[in-house]
Formats: C-alpha cells, sequence, structure tokens
C-alpha cells in the first residue's frame, strides 16, 4: 500500500492547541496498525476554530477533520479516514468549505496547502515565478510594474510601495537597503505571522524582487520577539534559499547579490514604526525619528531603504509574475488588490479572510465570522489593531476600503477585526487604549509620553462622576493635542479608540445622549 | 554553569557581535538566553566590547520588555492582556493565574518557582485567551485548562 499523506500544521495557532501532540500520535498510532504514512507539517489554512485541521490527500482531493484533539486520533483512524472516511469532525473536502471557498487568496494561496520548507513545493505552486519575471527586466520596468498594480502598504499607513521604490532606485548611494518590518504587534492581526511560519519563500521572493529594483544587496527582516516560532521558520528557509542560489553573492546566476538576516526585536510596540524600527535594527533604544529625512533617502545605518510590511512584499511575487493589471483588478477605487482580513476576539469562526477591498465589515462578521463565540450580541468591533477606531453597528455596511475607512475617522490598518460582545465595557477599553500608549510610548514628543497618562486619569474620573461634564471636554481636548500634535502614530492614533468608543457607546462613561451633545 | 564557563561564553557572543553592525540587540539576546538575565557584571562587558558607556547599554536594557535586569522565577508565565484576548475573557483569566500562581503580575512567586508578566499580543488573536509558559504557546485558555497546564509542569520537576 502507497502511504498516505497528511498534514498537520506547524502554525503557532496550531501548535498552541496541540497539534504536535497529534502528529505524534498519529505517527505512532499508524506504526503500531502497519499504516503507512507521509506527514507533512504545513502552514495553517487560516480557519483557527477547526485547528488542528488535520487535512488527508485522497483521489477525490484533500479531506478535512478537525479540531483534532490527540484523544480523537484512534477513532480517527478506526473510521478509516486515511481514505477520507465519514467521521464527526469530518469537514468535507477543504477547498470546498464555505469559508475558503468564497475567498479571493492571492497573496495567502499557497498558505496551508504547501509544506513551508519545501522549495519544490514553493515552486509547483507558482513560487519564484516573479522573481524569474523580474530577472529579464530592468529595475525600472520593476519599479513600474509594482506602482502600476497600485499596491498600498499593508503595514497600516497604505502608502504607495511603488514611489518608495522608486525613490530608493533613484537615490545614489554605495549601500542601499530593503528592510521587512515584521514587528506585527497589533491586536487582532496575525497575517505577518502566518507569513513567516507558513510560506517564508513568499517574504524571501519580494524582498528580493525589491532588492533587485532598487539596487540594494543587503536586508533585514525585523521580527517581534513574541514570534519564536516565525523567527525560526523564517531562518531555516533562509538558509534553504541560500543554498540553492535564490539569495547570496549571485542570485539566480544574475550576478547581483542579495544577502538576507533576521533581527529580532525586544518586546517594544513602537518599534513597529518604521523609524522606531532602524534605531532597534541599529543597536540603540526604539525611539521614533523626526521626518524629514525619509528612510527611503536615508534609512538604515543613514542610506536609502526600502521599508515595507510582510504583506506588502508578500504581495510582490504574484504582481511580478501575472502582471500589474491581473492585481488591480481587484479591488475598489484607490484601493487595489486584496487584504487579507484577520478576524479575532469574541467570534465564532475566528481566522484569515483573504478578500477584495469593498466588502463590508457584517460579511465579514456574519458571513465569515458566524456571530460572536460567546452568542451574545456583538457591541464592538476594533478595526486596524489598538490604534484602530471600534466600529458601532451603524457603519458595519461602510465598504472596507482605505478612502471609506478614513473618511469615518476609522482606520484599516493592517487588516485586524477584533470583536466584542455586549459584555464589553468601552469606558474599560478607552482607558485600556491610553495606558496601552503610556506603557507603549517612546517618550520622545510630549503629547504621546505625558497624554497617555492623563488619558487614563481623565477617563477615571469621568467613571467615577467626578466633575464628568468638564472632564469629557477635557478628554476630547486632549485626544485633540495628541492627534495633531504627536510625533508618530501612537500617540497621533491612540485617540481614534478613545473618542469612538466615547461617541458611539457614551452610556458606558455614564453620559446620556445629550451630554454628548453639550460635550 | 560555572561562573567561569558562562563569562567565556558571554566573551564568545560579545565577540561574534560586537563588530557587527547593530549588533548590540542580537547580542543582549544572546547574552540573555546564556544567563537567564543581563546582570550588572554583564552590562559593563557588553559595554566594553560595543565601545559604549555603561549607561547607554544600560538605557537600551531597560527600554525593551523583553530584556531582565532581574532574574526569573524558574517557569515565566505571559497571559496576553492585549484587546483580542480581553474579548474573550483575559482579564478573568490573568486574575486566576495570579491566584494559582501566587503572585501578582511583574513579580514571581515566594518559592521562585514562578514568574507571571503581561504579554502585549501573541498573534493568537483568533484562538483567545493565550498564554505562554516558558517556550510553550497555549490557546483557546479557560481557568480549568491553565490549571492543567500549570499542573502538567509540576508534574515533571
Amino acid at each position: 500500500m502507497n502511504a498516505v499523506t497528511v498534514y498537520v500544521p506547524r502554525d503557532s495557532a496550531s501548535l498552541a492547541v496541540d497539534a504536535d501532540a497529534v502528529a505524534d500520535l498519529l505517527m505512532a498510532e499508524c506504526a503500531r496498525r502497519g499504516l503507512a504514512l507521509n506527514l507533512v507539517r504545513n502552514g495553517s489554512r487560516g480557519m483557527f476554530w477547526l485547528e488542528p485541521l488535520v487535512e488527508v490527500a485522497t483521489p477525490q482531493g484533500r479531506v478535512a477533520y478537525g479540531p483534532v484533539a490527540p484523544e480523537d486520533v484512534a477513532g480517527l483512524l478506526d473510521a478509516g479516514f486515511l481514505s477520507g472516511g465519514e467521521h464527526p469532525l469530518r469537514q468535507g473536502l477543504t477547498e470546498q468549505i464555505p469559508y475558503l471557498a468564497r475567498q479571493e487568496r492571492l497573496t495567502f494561496a499557497r498558505m496551508g496547502v504547501t509544506d513551508p520548507l519545501s522549495l519544490a513545493d514553493y515552486q509547483a505552486h507558482e513560487g519564484y515565478a516573479g522573481l524569474r519575471r523580474a530577472l529579464v527586466l530592468d529595475g525600472d520596468a520593476i519599479v513600474s510594474e509594482v506602482l502600476q498594480s497600485g499596491l498600498r502598504g499593508r503595514g497600516g499607513a497604505a502608502f504607495p510601495a511603488g514611489i518608495k521604490w522608486k525613490t530608493v532606485r533613484g537615490t545614489q548611494a554605495a549601500q542601499k537597503y530593503v528592510v521587512c518590518n515584521a514587528d506585527e504587534g497589533d491586536s487582532g492581526t496575525y497575517s505577518d505571522r502566518m507569513t513567516l511560519e507558513g510560506d517564508p519563500f513568499m517574504l524571501i521572493e519580494g524582498m528580493t524582487i525589491a532588492a533587485l529594483a532598487v539596487g540594494a544587496t543587503r536586508g533585514y527582516v525585523y521580527v517581534r520577539s513574541e514570534y519564536p516560532h516565525a523567527v525560526a521558520t523564517l531562518r531555516e528557509a533562509i538558509r534553504v534559499a541560500t543554498a540553492a542560489g535564490f539569495l547570496g553573492d549571485d542570485v539566480c546566476g544574475s550576478g547581483q547579490a542579495f544577502h538576507l538576516d533576521v533581527r529580532m526585536g525586544a518586546g517594544s510596540y513602537v518599534c513597529g514604526e518604521e523609524t522606531a524600527m532602524l534605531e532597534s535594527l541599529e543597536g540603540r533604544r526604539g525611539i521614533v525619528r523626526a521626518k524629514p529625512p525619509l528612510p527611503a533617502l536615508q534609512g538604515l545605518f543613514g542610506q536609502p531603504t526600502v521599508i515595507n510590511n510582510v504583506i506588502t512584499f508578500a504581495s510582490v511575487p504574484l504582481i511580478l509574475a501575472r502582471g500589474a493589471a491581473f492585481y488591480k483588478g481587484y479591488g475598489v477605487g484607490r484601493s487595489c488588490g486584496t487584504l487579507p482580513f484577520q478576524l479575532a476576539g469574541n467570534i465564532k469562526q475566528g481566522g484569515l479572510v483573504e478578500k477584495a477591498f469593498g466588502l463590508t465589515l457584517r460579511e465579514l462578521l456574519h458571513d465569515f465570522g458566524g456571530g460572536s463565540a460567546s452568542g451574545r450580541p456583538i457591541k464592538a468591533v476594533q478595526v486596524g489593531g489598538p490604534l484602530g477606531a471600534y466600529v458601532p453597528a451603524s457603519k458595519w455596511d461602510v465598504p472596507l476600503d482605505y478612502e471609506a475607512y478614513a473618511a469615518m475617522g476609522a482606520a484599516l490598518g493592517h487588516g485586524g477585526i477584533v470583536v466584542h460582545d455586549d459584555t464589553a465595557d468601552m469606558a474599560k477599553l478607552a482607558r485600556y487604549s491610553m495606558e496601552f500608549c503610556a506603557i507603549e510610548s517612546c517618550g520622545k514628543c510630549t503629547p504621546c509620553r505625558i497624554g497617555s497618562t492623563r488619558g487614563v486619569e481623565v477617563i477615571d474620573k469621568i467613571v467615577r462622576n467626578q466633575n464628568r461634564p468638564q472632564q469629557v471636554k477635557l478628554l476630547r481636548d486632549l485626544c485633540d493635542t495628541m492627534l495633531h500634535g504627536s510625533l508618530c502614530a501612537m500617540g497621533g492614533m491612540t485617540p481614534f479608540p478613545v473618542l469612538s468608543a466615547l461617541d458611539h457607546y457614551p452610556q458606558d462613561f455614564g453620559l446620556a445622549a445629550p451630554d454628548r451633545k453639550a460635550a | 554553569m560555572a561562573l567561569s564557563d558562562s563569562t567565556t561564553a558571554l566573551g564568545a557572543v560579545l565577540a561574534k557581535w560586537a563588530q557587527e553592525p547593530g549588533g548590540l540587540l542580537p547580542a543582549l539576546h544572546e547574552a540573555q538566553e546564556l544567563l537567564g538575565w543581563i546582570p550588572p557584571d554583564a552590562v559593563a562587558e557588553i559595554a566594553t566590547a560595543f565601545n559604549l558607556s555603561r549607561a547607554e547599554v544600560h538605557g537600551v536594557i531597560t527600554y525593551y520588555h523583553h530584556f531582565r535586569s532581574q532574574p526569573a522565577g524558574r517557569h515565566v508565565v505571559q497571559v496576553c492582556r492585549a484587546e483580542a484576548c480581553q474579548a474573550m475573557g483575559a482579564d478573568a483569566l490573568l486574575a486566576h493565574a495570579e491566584r494559582r500562581l501566587g503572585c501578582e503580575v511583574h513579580a514571581s512567586s515566594a518559592d521562585g518557582r514562578y514568574t507571571l508578566e503581561p504579554a502585549f499580543c501573541l498573534g493568537l488573536c483568533a484562538s483567545s485567551p493565550s498564554v505562554r509558559v516558558g517556550g510553550r504557546l497555549h490557546a483557546r485558555l479557560t481557568p480549568e485548562k491553565f490549571d492543567r497546564v500549570i499542573a502538567a509542569l509540576e508534574g515533571v520537576q
């Protein structure tokens, strides 16, 4: 009998629910029963309520079972799951699970499908097709392709990637750098982590294309220390890619060098801000730099530097492989392509949903998420990480695109969506936003450093009803100062969650609607 | 590890990183990996190797939450306090952890067995609440599951 291929994910979120124990038991039990098994540790498909999601390759396609606990393994084998047999945990053909079938997986097309560290698997699934095309183009043509695709920075700021690349390309310097910001600190986001753990060659390929485009020979990936599995997988992928000639002194025989290293952060949220990250990479405290000069002109070690988020770089190989027009065919207005939305918090079916821009929060929460995990009504949804606004139900039909969200004083950020049910206390969450800013502020500018601490105190007074109307006015005034006077998004966006909580849920602050108007 | 061994090992770490551009953070990571924390003696040695003042090295160590200026308990327990975990009961889980481990957050238990810390996002936001104990991640935690994780640690001691 031929060995049956079985997939057990190695994603952190799977490991955190005993995927290793499931894999070990499966091997042991198959050995005991004399069944031949080819075990592949794939990335996650991103349906986290089903993790560990075990898949079996059958002639009809891959069949999914989940969530599989170690104690389910013997029963699954009894039920003949190696040939796709019936079992209460059977989810059917993976590709036909509605949650996956309804997505538009461009960047995440390989996620959970391939072995993350197999170059052969990667190339069998369109991997390195983008780099091969880039190798026959000159730098201007690569930059032009990225510009035309409309790709904007996926870290949160949504700045057009092609413009950054063009600036770095046009600057003369002996040494240029390509730096990937993988300091994914936003609560509710994990798409960078999934990429590093589940499809690291895609990031390496994207960064290599950037290096060819701008003439950089060195690159760094700055990964947060909270992601040890991601660091380990990426380091191994770099080793494999270097050994195969995709990195190193002579990338694919092109005569161009590109060396890539991983650097680990150390638990500072503000190091996700690009200039603080550069300081950290240079070995200093992660203090935000004033701009100008732009990092594209004077970035890492004072040299011209392309800085993009993991998902931005990861989007590039497909843009090169299939052309800018293909990518631009997805999305709405100036929000081109797809965004991996990440459903998190109190949601029944939490996971990664890659869709073109323009769908609505309501579709994500109900059609994909299936409502709250607790079964209670959803009260508030924080979009775009800890610096993103709380979006009330009345705004759930606004299309998810950069401009529409900016117009309502919110931001898509890195695509994190954190759901809270009706037990959430919005005054407490607003206080937490200020507290988080106080803990994580780099301390360089006053509005952020002092404002956040004063913000905690003022919210405490509002909640205690200590001269409430005056304190509400003070909080708004303080938020105004932080919004307009902070050096970076840390202090500059902390007012988003605070003010949206105050505006949309005044009752949680002890305010009635008229008080809100008076304030 | 005997003191002389760890001193030699630290010397090797510093020799590896001191000439590397931006080598201070990787050196601190490896030093902490080696020693469990970054003691004052090591600060002096690191400063000398990098041609920095002790104040500069101290400034970097204390800026980052990850680096320790005090030794930790045998097991470091980190409970995620970020929004996605809060939405699924992280505050109650943290309070439970304080009772179970016998120490407050940011402190160690009297017997030196546990250090309890907050984490701000472990990236398991769709499987919240989550905890890291030593090098292991645990998601979809309840107080009961938390107790089982801790009991398993005590079983292997």
